[in-house]
């Protein structure tokens, strides 16, 4: 009964989505000014009622999962009586279904924040956005209702479930997917924002101060869904990598770029009526990177570690809708952006160029990895054989793009607008350069090796450490109060100067040791001694695992116990590696079991890896994302008139 | 004019290849075994003291299948293959693989009450899923899986009268996969 509730919620919500969609952009096309008003005063209420449908049906699932409704085919697919109740939740996006049903659950949500917090905005622009909002949720929600319904019933009823994949049964699901999405989803408002814009033909200032907000919360989302998901990969697949270049990783990677140089290009069409033309196509193209995203991931065009099972129908039809949305709103460029005006005047040398530069670079990494991410599908359409395009491409073409784009992090944050002179900043950069040179020599020695990439990253890093850190202080020694987006700008810049940081040391310094061990032998990497006390196994709620003892030494002293697992889930025949994982200041110690080498099971292969900086990883995402909330609060964006 | 074009023209050159590309399978990989002789092997069969090998196929058109009683994918895949045989003539010999897996008390057993706690095993769910095998061999160490190529069961295999792969399948096949591709292979196989 809830399930069929939550289905017919569902159908409502779709045509509530088709109401959102139409009425209010016919509004600003109708002549006669009453109708135009009753029309676009459709859209807030609509996006509203929409919201409070997709929201039930979503409770309705989730109902089913927490009642043990396996009737329900998706319910039986993905959870199990055994699993402890936060899994049965979390299992509710767990799947293909009840991910997009939470994507649909996302959208409407942002159009609600659109429809709430758009008093300052001209009725006709709120109209547009959440017209062009309404149209993606009738797409979604379409391709839910004909393809891939999750309130489907199984009958004869399943006696339990097949059990949430092992893979997922960790805290980090319960929020990586939902952050991730919230990153892709929210760039639909900027997207739509974009569209109303071409729409209207208004492509101004005002348009970029609207987005600048929503794609900055969007942004933060984001930055905070993909350190959650690299977190996750490190944690719980037990691997001991944190980034694969795996088609998935690389299709969150994408917007990310995009959003990137969106942001930086938001504010110079904001504060300089320049690039309008640029920064709509990045508007469009951030989004349609997430639907790519969404193609590769449910289509099953591309192997890899996140594609669910696949279907060719839910290939063709997000292939459409990417189709109809990405080439419609292309068209809509080519047509409208020829009559933008050109912005206010700018020289070769500014803070205009810094940023168009860094916003290039960032649009050819997005399609370099874009490349080589469709690179196998490219070649298999042209029958020219099967491969993979695996990290030594990605390693390859990525850096050498990203150098110039932080080093010019901090010329573009500190010169003037409009004209910037070299000399100046030569001469107030040049302590800061110096320094950062210093550091980047003389860490490396302390660490005790040396290579130019690992001298050359350590300079990226305290260059835009110490410029960022310079720019406080010059800021601070100014009278006037400071801005939240100022904070937000410098937090973030300097966390992405940890991440630079962490990741050249992680490459620099880590050592992997894959070894046999029995009860009572030792494995030492630098300073560290470890060794393998006892095996045991152990009883958890829906597995049985084998524990191992692993006392860490550091000059003779015990400074840590690890306990790395190997699981079996009575449900699945897969085991499953639960790696112990001893984080510090500067480096992380990470132990996982591998399988047993003899019958008695006495004798087993072991990874340890010293990691050093990959607590620098999490520190710089988590000060970017700092930065995104601190900047998305600034003041200026909540005053009600313009 | 022309330039704001430029993005929608690479876009509706990607959606070419990506349209393409959903007509293609990325786990379809060619296995180096196509067209080749099958490589030889004797085994036990599920019943009886009769051992088993591919040199007493010659002359059929057969699928070889790739099974184990702890995979999940093979219960999917089980009915399609039931139903097949039911209708088809076509000789279908299942390969139980590692049915002993490493994690599992039986392992501890010696050799022969492996084989005898693997035979039990798969008879019993044969017996509850339907058995569309005319004869089941033992692969319980996985070497004959090496030989094939096996990476991951269920997985199917063609071999013609001469004894040569001519198709191979991995993960569980479709009653389309059957109807489409496999059948109409069989059929141009018995008449050569």
């Amino acid at each position: 009964m809830i399930a069929e509730l939550g289905h017919f919620a569902l159908i409502l919500a779709a045509v509530v989505a088709v109401v959102q969609a139409v009425l209010p952009l016919v509004g600003t096309y109708v002549p006669q000014p009453h109708m135009q008003i009753t029309l676009q005063s459709l859209a807030r209420p609509t996006a509203a009622l929409q919201f409070v449908l997709v929201a039930l049906a979503f409770g309705a699932l989730a109902a089913c999962f927490l009642n043990n409704d396996f009737s329900v085919q998706y319910v039986a697919q993905h959870s199990n009586s055994l699993l402890p109740k936060p899994y049965q939740f979390a299992a509710v996006w767990g799947g293909h279904e009840g991910s997009l049903l939470l994507w649909v659950l996302l959208l409407a949500l942002w159009s609600v924040a659109v429809a709430l917090f758009s008093r300052s905005l001209p009725l006709d622009m709120v109209a547009r956005v959440l017209g062009v909002l309404g149209l993606i949720s009738v797409g979604f929600l379409l391709f839910i209702l004909t393809t891939s319904n999750p309130f489907d019933r199984l009958l004869p009823a399943a006696l339990d479930g097949r059990d949430l994949n092992p893979l997922l049964q960790d805290p980090g699901l319960v929020i990586h997917p939902p952050m991730l999405y919230m990153g892709y989803v929210g760039m639909s408002v900027a997207f739509a924002f974009a569209l109303a814009a071409l729409l209207s033909g208004r492509l101004d200032a005002a348009w970029a101060r609207w987005s600048r907000p929503w794609t900055v919360i969007a942004w933060t989302f984001l930055t905070f869904g993909i350190g959650l998901g690299s977190w996750w990969a490190y944690y719980e697949l037990g691997w001991g990598g944190w980034w694969f270049w795996d088609p998935v990783e690389n299709a969150s990677l994408m917007p990310w770029l995009v959003a990137t140089a969106l942001i930086h290009s938001l504010m110079v069409t904001e504060k300089r009526g320049s690039f309008k033309a640029w920064t709509v196509l990045l508007a469009i193209a951030a989004f349609s990177l997430s639907l790519l995203g969404t193609f590769l991931v449910r289509s099953g065009v591309l192997t890899s570690v996140h594609a669910f099972a696949s279907d060719p129908k839910r290939g063709v039809f997000v292939l459409i809708f990417l189709a109809v949305v990405v080439g419609a709103s292309l068209t809509l460029f080519a047509w409208r952006a020829p009559r933008v005006t050109l912005g206010g005047r700018m020289a070769l040398v500014s803070r205009e160029s810094f940023l168009l530069a860094n916003s290039v670079l960032l649009v050819v990494a997005t399609a370099a990895v874009l490349l080589g991410t469709i690179y196998p599908l490219i070649i298999d359409a042209l029958n020219l054989g099967k491969l993979s395009v695996g990290p030594p491409y990605f390693n390859a073409v990525f850096a050498p793009l990203l150098v110039p784009a932080v080093f010019l992090m901090i010329p573009g944050s500190i010169s003037r607008w409009r004209e910037a002179h070299v000399a100046e900043l030569v001469h107030q950069l040049r302590f800061t350069a110096a320094a950062a040179l210093l550091v980047a020599l003389a860490w490396p020695y302390f660490l005790g090796s040396w290579s130019v990439t690992t001298v050359l990253g350590f300079f990226l890093g305290a260059w835009v450490g110490l410029g960022t850190l310079q720019q406080v202080t010059v800021r601070l020694r100014k009278p006037g109060r400071i801005g939240l987006s100022f904070w937000g700008q410098q937090i973030a810049h300097f966390g992405m100067a940890v991440l630079v940081v962490g990741v050249t040391g992680v490459k620099s310094y880590e050592v992997e040791r894959d070894v046999r061990m029995h009860v009572g032998d030792v494995v030492t990497i630098a300073p560290y001694t470890f060794r393998l006390d006892r095996l045991d196994e152990v009883q958890g709620p829906n597995y049985k695992a084998t524990r191992a003892d692993v006392q860490v030494l550091r000059d003779g002293q015990v400074v840590e116990l690890m306990q790395p697992e190997k699981r079996r889930y009575f449900s699945s025949a897969m085991p499953m590696t639960e790696a112990a994982i001893d984080s510090g200041f500067m480096r992380d110690l990470y132990v996982s079991l591998g399988d047993a080498l003899d019958d008695a099971r006495t004798e087993w292969s072991m990874r340890v890896y010293y990691k050093p900086f990959v607590p620098w990883l999490w520190a710089g995402i988590l000060l970017m994302v700092l930065g995104g909330v601190l900047a998305a609060l600034d003041r200026r964006y909540r005053r009600t008139t313009p | 004019m022309k330039k704001f074009l430029i993005p929608l023209a690479l876009f509706l050159g990607l959606v070419i290849f990506l349209a393409i590309g959903l007509n293609r399978n990325p786990r379809e990989i060619p296995s180096p075994l196509i067209n080749k002789p099958a490589p030889a092997f004797s085994l036990h069969t599920l019943e009886g003291d009769a051992m088993f090998s591919p040199a007493d196929m010659r002359g059929k058109v057969w699928i070889f299948n790739v099974w184990a009683t702890w995979c999940v994918a093979c219960r999917e895949e089980h009915p399609v293959l039931v139903a097949f045989a039911n209708k088809h003539a076509v000789p279908i010999v299942g390969l139980s693989y590692k049915e002993i897996q490493p994690q599992d008390e039986a392992a501890k057993l010696g050799p022969d009450a492996k084989l005898q706690v693997a035979r039990e095993r798969s008879w019993v769910w044969l017996k509850r899923h339907g058995n569309p095998y005319i004869n089941s061999v033992m692969d319980l160490d996985g070497r004959v899986g090496i030989d094939y190529g096996v990476y991951g069961v269920p997985e199917t295999y063609v071999i013609d009268k001469e004894g040569v792969i001519r198709f191979k399948h991995v993960g569980a096949v479709t009653p389309a996969l059957l109807a489409e591709k496999i059948l109409p292979l069989i059929d141009t196989l018995d008449k050569s």
